[in-house]
Formats: structure tokens, C-alpha cells, sequence
């Protein structure tokens, strides 16, 4: 992966704005030392890794302020990071940059229930918001994998799904308002506790921009009240084409599950081997889940029973209890970990319509074999959004580029069938190269003009989201 | 000017000598320049997949031909696109175009979210004339930064639109709605607030203070409606006798198009609110007539002709906005609550990069 050269005359002046921040920060804020900065050379895209010449951890927006005022004095480009748990490459370093992590700021400073929303700031985990309005039986919708560990800010800029998309939506759909400090160090709010904007919807934009036009410090969130109840039922089938037929006619008949998860053969295996779920063994397994009384559960799972039995499924197990909810969703949840026993895998995340389901899946076994490289997917089957897991051997020459290259084809279909390149990772820097395939020069030119006016001399977050050569003339005239 | 094709939309844009104002059907109280560029050529549904929920159509779509589509697979745009004709007093055709650039959302905004929500991707023409996509047609998609939320409620000002698609949810087999005796907002958005924060999914919440009730909408399989409405009878059973209100449909469509409000004199605002903050903000309005829908997260208010209601509101958390009034009034207040210094300076710098030559709607958004 090309990143464009560090440029000199910041990294001469290294020491010049070391002194400045330390004049702005605690001593214990700023890393500086070469050994130390390292634990920021990546994210989860371990593949790539470069040390930045600083990293600070302000804790407050006033800090974040004085921070990036004097990176824009000076010139320095600034990496926002949350967790760094960025699957895309979200939060890579360039050499010649500033990380800011916003990891020291946590707290919550507003719970509201009458008014359904929680404001945190923007370094908390996205499990502990949920965790802080608990006691009142509310959470917080948007569930990525990540969610003991990936943070607010992470998932504003990158506007994080989870399993549970189909019905609470993604962070854009959750997120009421932000504190955000630009480039320059100014502070501007945006939305609120109120619903949508007066005017244009800067929040839209500003939610899933990656870090490139502003850090976000203070969140806004919507907040609801948990379900009383929620269960899942487990269908295997002996085709992948039944399976997304299946899944079709239950959404078609007026019910909207909370998740619908897909897996194939391969990751049916994994799991089962890894979790001892209980899984079948066959082509194509759903886990269909809804929520309710147990009433209406109850009901809606008679439904899609009903349905589920029209395409002959080779199994079908409605929970009986928690235990055994347990233990159908462990598989699924230790997809990841399952096939990360078999090899190295990378893990993609395109999105294609969902009646395109059996011919991608075809496509995708196509290019498995030409590859040589195995591909389990797992699937979020009700929005679209498809994990295949690439297995491959980092320590065999070869094999990383060749797995990438098997990637991007992959993506590229999902493009051509009608999706897109990234349904909730994003698009950081491993899918950057990619995005002239699903956008026209015209179509990135309208989206680079948002960061010319958020982010005019193109210092935050470099080298994501944009290919290199699109964004070059920019990024020349800024340095 | 009136193009039947995106192609022809976009030499028009590109040969235009000045400033035009953009129309669907023309219902949403638009004013602005003599010269109109009409969308409601581009006209058709070009993709609907029930099993997805999603449906793509151009922009000039009327939203009565994708409600009938939507309607013969039992399925709806879930944030029901306001129908201003009778608030407004015109007899347009609205379109979905128009629904979009105004990210307009009724009552099941407060459960289900708004237009901007629902809105999967776009096609626009810049005011440049050239042709740009963003989003698409699938639910998930981080790919690049969001012109789509962008787009919707812009009113035009960045680009006019060519095509939308949208996420469609099913329609619900049964509808109840329950009514609460009130005395006035304060109590009104208690009963509100108690029923939202609630675990029994209501999809409409409201106050109209003549109906002297709370209003409050349960949908979903009937069974299921059944459960919810005795539920919510007994959490709210401490504020009064909680009934069952007649008419659903015809309660939640007045509400929806603030029906109450159509041919009475006065100008129409709309105010965007923290919900508990409703009963003060209603006081200091002191309008002629109220109407809170979003569990007083919006409140409708009926004033005097020429009334500055955001002087009279002060500083609050939330927005104001004209929906009906003289062109003079709003050219002297401005249809949008003006925006903080630097908000306004971020508004003005993308409007200048989309439409450069201010050639759509100019002046309307600030």
C-alpha cells in the first residue's frame, strides 16, 4: 500500500512542535519517544505500520483545540484515533503526523431518559455507553463486533453497523448531535438533542468523513429502551440460493427481524469445529432474531417458521431457552476467531442487493479456486453487508499481495452487482485504491469539495479515503 | 424549462444564465426566482425489490405512484412524507424529489427516523452540470463520505436531484391509538415522554391542546397491538383514563399534515425542540394555535401574520422554521433559524463549491 512521502520540512521541525505541545498539554499527554510512539504505528490492519513522529492524548475539547491550532500553525498533519480498532486502516500513521487519541476522554456528561439520548465524550467504548444507561434498561443500538473495545469517535468516523442494522439502523441513524474541533482549532456544535438540522445536515456529512474534517469530541446519542425479550432460531439448507430465497420471503412478509445472519459451508465448519455450537452440517445457515414479548416472539417466530418450512430446510431448532440462544449465537460470534485458527484471514466488507446473493456467492467460489486461497462469509443477509474471510499465510511470499489482489476482485463484484465497497469498516486506506471503481471522477470530486471547505490545507487523517492520485493536486497545494 | 431526462437536465443546468427556482410538484411553499427548472418530468419508478426494501425511482416521482406501488406489496415509506397542499392552500402533484429535498418526516419520525434516514442514495446534478452519484441502492454503505444526508433537506440549494433510493419498511397489519386526557403541554409531554421511554415500540406520539388528549400510536401484527396497548394502559393509567381513539388513520393524516392548521389565517411555524423543553418553549410563543407531534419534539404553532417567533422564542436549544407565510415576512426573517458564525461559514463554503454561480434557489437557505 502506497503512502505518499513524509514531507521533510515537518519532520525537521519535529522538536520545534514537540515544545509547543508540551506547552498546551501535560507532560504525560505527549509521546514522543520513538519507542513509545510505535504502540501507534497501526491499527487492526496489522498488515501496515508506521511509527508517526508524535502522538498526544488530550482530555479535553479545550486541549483537542490548542492541539490541533498549533498542528495547523505549523503545517503537521493530524491522525485522529479512537481504539484503534479500525479494520481499514482508518487510523494509520504517516511518518510525519500527530496522532491524536481521544482515548482519555470517556466520561458521560448527560444521561436524559424523558429525552432518550446520552451525551459522552467521544474515547468511550461503545459497549460502556450502553453499560452507563443500563439500570434503566435502555442501550445503545449500533453493535459493532468491536464494541467491548472500539470507541465513539471511531464509530462517528466511520459510521459503524453491527448485526443489529436491520432495525435500529447504523451511528447516522443514532446520532443526534456532536462537538467537533476543526483543523484550526475551532469549536463548532452541530445538532443537538433536538431532531435533525435547521439547516443544511452537516451531521450527516460529518458522520462516516474517517477523521478527515474534523476531530469529534462530544456525541450526542440516541438512546433506547431494551426489548423485553429477544430469541433466535437457527435453519441450515443445502443451497445458498434457498437460503437468500428464505430470507427474502421473511422480509417480504411484514416482519422485520433484528438480524438475519448467513454463513457458508466453510464457516459453518469453523465454527462448529471451534464452538461446538451444534451447527449442521450443510450449504447455508441462518440465525434469524426477533424481539418482543414473549408473546410476539413467539408469534413472529411461528411466521418465519412457516416460510423457513417452504424451502425444506435440512434443520430448523427455534430456541427453547436463553441457554440455547446462547449457544446459536456463539457460533456466529466466534466466526472470527474460528477461521482465525485455520490461517491468517482478511476480512472484507462489501455490500451488494440482496437478491444478488447466490450469483455472488458463486462468483466468489469462481475466484477462490483461480486464487488458490480458501473464503468463508459470513453475512449480515438482511442489509446486504458480506464479510468473506480470505484465508492466507502471512509468512508465505506472496500470499498478502495475492489475497489482496482476490479482495479487491471481490469488491469490485460486489460494486458490479449493484452495492459497495465497504457496508461498515469503511474506507481508510485499504479500500481507497478501489474507490474510483465505484465512483466517477465527478462523483469523488463532489466529495473532496466537502473536505476542501471542513478541512482547507487537507491536514487531518491523510491518504484515506481518496486514491492517491485523485487527491494529489490537493494535497501538493496544501504542503 | 421542464426536462424528461437527466442528460437534458444537466445541459440545461450547464447553459443557464441565472438563477432559477427548483420544482417538483411545487407544494412545499417554495419562493425565489421567475425562471423554474420543473423535475417532474423525470418521472417512473426504475427499481423496486419488495424482499430488499428498497425502491429507486427519478426524481419527479408523485408520491402517490410510489405509495401505490409500495401499497400492493404491503409496504410504505415509513417516514411518512408530509402532504402540505392543505396547509399551504395549492393543489400540486407532490414528488418524491421534492419529499427529499426537504427531509420531510411526520409522526413516525420519532420511532422510525426521518426522510434523510430512509434515503439509500441520490443522483444530482451539481451547479456545474455535471451528473454526481453518492450512496446507492444497498442499506449498509460507508463507501466514501455522505452526500446523501447531505443532500436531503437541502431544498435544492447544492444540487437538484435526479434520482433517489430509498429503504421501504412493511406496512402494519393492525394500528391502534390510544388518547389520554391532558390539560395542557406540560402534562401532555409527560404522558409522552412515559410512553416513549417505554419498551412498547410507539410510533406516534402527539398533542393537539383543543383535542384535550395525548395521543399516542401502537402499529404492528395485530396480536402483538393487542399486548402493547394493555401494557401501555396500565404504565399510563396513573395520568388519567387512557381510551382508544376512533379513526386511526384519519387521527395520525390531520396530525401528519397538521390539518388543523389549513385555512386559518395566521403564518405556520415549525420548531424543532429538546421534547421536555416543549411546554416552555409553547409559553413563550404564545401562538394563536399548537400542534406537538414527536412527543413535543416538534411543535406546529399558528401565529399572528408577520411575527417575529424567533425573537420571541430567544436563545433555545433547537431550530425555527416558516413553513407559511407572505413572501415579505420571509424575506425579512428568513425561512431557516440562521446558524452560529462558523456552522453558517461551512453552509455557505459547500453551497459555493456545488453551485458556485448560485443558480439554485439562491438566498432561500441563507
Amino acid at each position: 500500500m502506497e503512502m505518499p512521502q513524509p514531507n521533510p520540512d515537518v519532520l525537521a521541525r519535529k522538536q520545534a512542535v514537540l515544545t509547543r505541545l508540551l506547552q498546551v498539554l501535560p507532560e504525560d499527554a505527549v509521546i514522543h519517544d520513538p519507542s513509545e510512539t510505535r504502540a501507534y504505528e497501526c491499527d487492526a490492519l496489522t498488515a501496515y505500520r508506521c511509527p508517526p513522529m508524535l502522538a498526544v492524548l488530550p482530555s479535553s475539547t479545550q486541549e483537542v483545540s490548542d492541539v490541533l491550532r498549533i498542528c495547523h500553525d505549523e503545517g503537521v498533519p493530524v491522525v485522529p484515533r479512537g481504539s484503534g480498532t479500525s479494520l481499514a486502516g482508518g487510523a494509520l500513521p504517516t511518518a510525519d503526523c500527530v496522532i491524536l487519541g481521544v482515548a482519555r476522554m470517556n466520561d458521560v456528561l448527560e444521561t436524559d431518559y424523558d429525552n432518550r439520548f446520552i451525551r459522552v465524550q467521544t474515547g468511550r467504548t461503545n459497549l460502556s455507553v450502553t453499560g452507563a444507561v443500563e439500570e434503566e434498561d435502555f442501550f445503545y443500538a449500533p453493535d459493532p463486533s468491536s464494541q467491548l473495545a472500539c470507541a465513539i469517535a471511531g464509530n462517528i468516523a466511520m459510521n459503524s453497523g453491527g448485526a443489529h442494522c436491520l432495525k435500529y439502523g447504523v451511528t447516522t441513524n443514532n446520532l443526534l448531535g456532536v462537538t467537533m474541533v476543526m483543523m484550526d482549532g475551532s469549536v463548532v456544535e452541530i445538532g443537538g438533542a433536538h431532531l435533525d438540522s435547521g439547516g443544511l445536515d452537516l451531521l450527516g456529512v460529518i458522520c462516516g468523513s474517517e477523521g478527515q474534517l474534523g476531530v469529534v469530541t462530544e456525541a450526542t446519542l440516541r438512546i433506547l429502551r431494551k426489548p423485553e425479550g429477544a430469541r433466535p432460531v437457527l435453519m441450515g439448507f443445502d443451497d445458498n440460493e434457498v437460503a437468500g430465497q428464505c430470507v427474502s420471503d421473511i422480509i417480504k412478509s411484514g416482519i422485520l427481524p433484528v438480524a438475519i445472519e448467513f454463513m457458508d459451508t466453510l464457516c459453518i465448519k469453523a465454527c462448529e469445529n471451534f464452538a461446538h455450537a451444534g451447527y449442521p452440517d450443510c450449504h447455508a445457515l441462518l440465525i434469524v432474531e426477533v424481539e418482543g414479548s414473549d408473546a410476539e416472539i413467539d408469534y413472529q417466530l411461528s411466521k418465519i417458521v412457516e416460510i423457513a418450512k417452504r424451502h425444506n430446510p435440512v434443520e430448523l431448532r427455534e430456541s427453547q431457552s436463553a441457554e440455547e440462544s446462547a449457544k446459536i449465537w456463539l457460533g456466529r460470534k466466534s466466526a472470527f476467531g474460528a477461521m482465525g485458527q485455520m490461517n491468517d484471514y482478511m476480512c472484507l466488507d462489501g455490500t451488494i442487493p440482496v437478491s444478488a446473493l447466490p450469483q455472488v456467492l458463486r462468483c466468489i467460489g469462481e475466484l477462490s479456486e483461480d486464487y488458490g486461497l480458501p473464503v468463508g462469509n459470513v453475512f449480515h443477509a438482511g442489509d446486504g453487508n458480506m464479510h468473506p474471510l480470505i484465508l492466507f499465510d502471512a509468512n508465505k511470499p506472496g500470499d498478502l499481495e495475492k489475497c489482496e489482489a482476490f479482495g479487491a476482485d471481490i469488491l469490485k463484484l460486489c460494486v458490479d452487482v449493484g452495492g459497495c465497497l465497504t457496508g461498515e469498516h469503511g474506507v481508510g486506506i485499504e479500500k481507497r485504491d478501489l474507490m474510483s471503481h465505484q465512483y466517477s471522477a465527478a462523483d469523488l470530486e463532489a466529495q473532496m469539495a466537502v473536505k476542501d471547505v471542513f478541512d482547507p490545507q487537507w491536514l487531518l487523517n491523510p491518504a484515506k479515503v481518496f486514491p492517491l492520485d485523485v487527491s494529489q493536486a490537493r494535497r501538493m497545494a496544501a504542503e | 424549462m421542464r426536462p424528461e431526462t437527466e442528460t437534458e437536465l444537466a445541459e440545461i443546468v450547464a447553459g443557464l444564465q441565472g438563477p432559477v427556482r427548483i420544482a417538483g410538484g411545487g407544494t412545499r411553499g417554495v419562493d425565489g426566482p421567475g425562471a423554474v427548472l420543473n423535475v417532474d418530468g423525470l418521472r417512473g419508478i426504475s427499481l423496486y425489490e419488495p424482499g430488499a426494501l428498497t425502491l429507486v425511482a427519478q426524481a419527479g416521482t408523485p408520491v402517490a405512484e410510489i405509495d401505490a406501488a409500495l401499497e400492493a406489496e404491503g409496504q410504505q415509506l415509513a417516514f411518512e412524507p408530509v402532504d402540505y397542499r392543505a396547509l399551504l392552500g395549492n393543489s400540486g402533484e407532490p414528488t418524491i424529489g421534492g419529499v427529499v429535498a426537504a427531509n420531510i418526516s411526520g409522526p413516525r419520525r420519532v420511532q422510525a427516523g426521518a426522510c434523510r434516514d430512509f434515503l439509500l442514495g441520490v443522483r444530482y446534478v451539481d451547479g456545474q452540470g455535471q451528473v454526481v452519484k453518492n450512496g446507492g441502492r444497498v442499506m449498509k454503505n460507508v463507501t466514501g463520505y455522505d452526500l446523501v444526508k447531505l443532500m436531503a433537506g437541502s431544498w435544492g440549494t447544492l444540487g437538484v436531484l435526479t434520482e433517489v433510493s430509498l429503504k421501504v419498511l412493511p406496512k402494519p397489519e393492525a394500528v391502534v391509538t390510544l388518547g389520554v386526557p391532558v390539560a395542557h403541554a406540560t402534562g401532555a409531554v409527560e404522558v409522552l415522554s412515559a410512553a416513549l421511554r417505554s419498551p412498547y415500540e410507539v410510533s406516534g406520539a402527539a398533542f393537539a391542546p383543543e383535542t384535550g388528549q395525548a395521543l399516542l400510536r401502537i402499529e404492528g401484527f395485530a396480536d402483538s397491538v393487542a399486548y402493547r396497548v394493555g401494557r401501555l394502559q396500565d404504565v399510563l393509567s396513573g395520568f388519567g383514563e387512557v381510551a382508544v381513539v376512533e379513526d386511526s388513520d384519519a387521527t395520525w393524516r390531520a396530525i401528519r399534515d397538521v390539518t388543523p392548521f389549513a385555512g386559518k389565517e395566521g403564518d405556520v411555524w415549525r420548531i424543532s425542540v429538546k421534547p421536555s423543553d416543549a411546554p416552555e418553549i409553547t409559553a413563550r410563543l404564545e401562538a394563536n394555535k399548537l400542534l406537538l407531534d414527536w412527543g413535543g419534539g416538534l411543535i406546529w404553532a399558528l401565529v399572528d401574520e408577520g411575527t417575529d417567533v424567533r425573537a420571541r422564542l430567544g436563545g433555545f436549544q433547537g431550530h425555527a422554521s416558516i413553513v407559511r407565510a407572505k413572501p415579505e415576512t420571509v424575506q425579512a426573517l428568513g425561512r431557516f433559524q440562521p446558524e452560529p458564525a462558523p456552522v453558517a461559514a461551512l453552509s455557505q463554503g459547500l453551497r459555493q463549491r456545488f453551485d458556485p454561480k448560485a443558480l439554485f434557489n439562491p438566498g432561500l437557505m441563507g
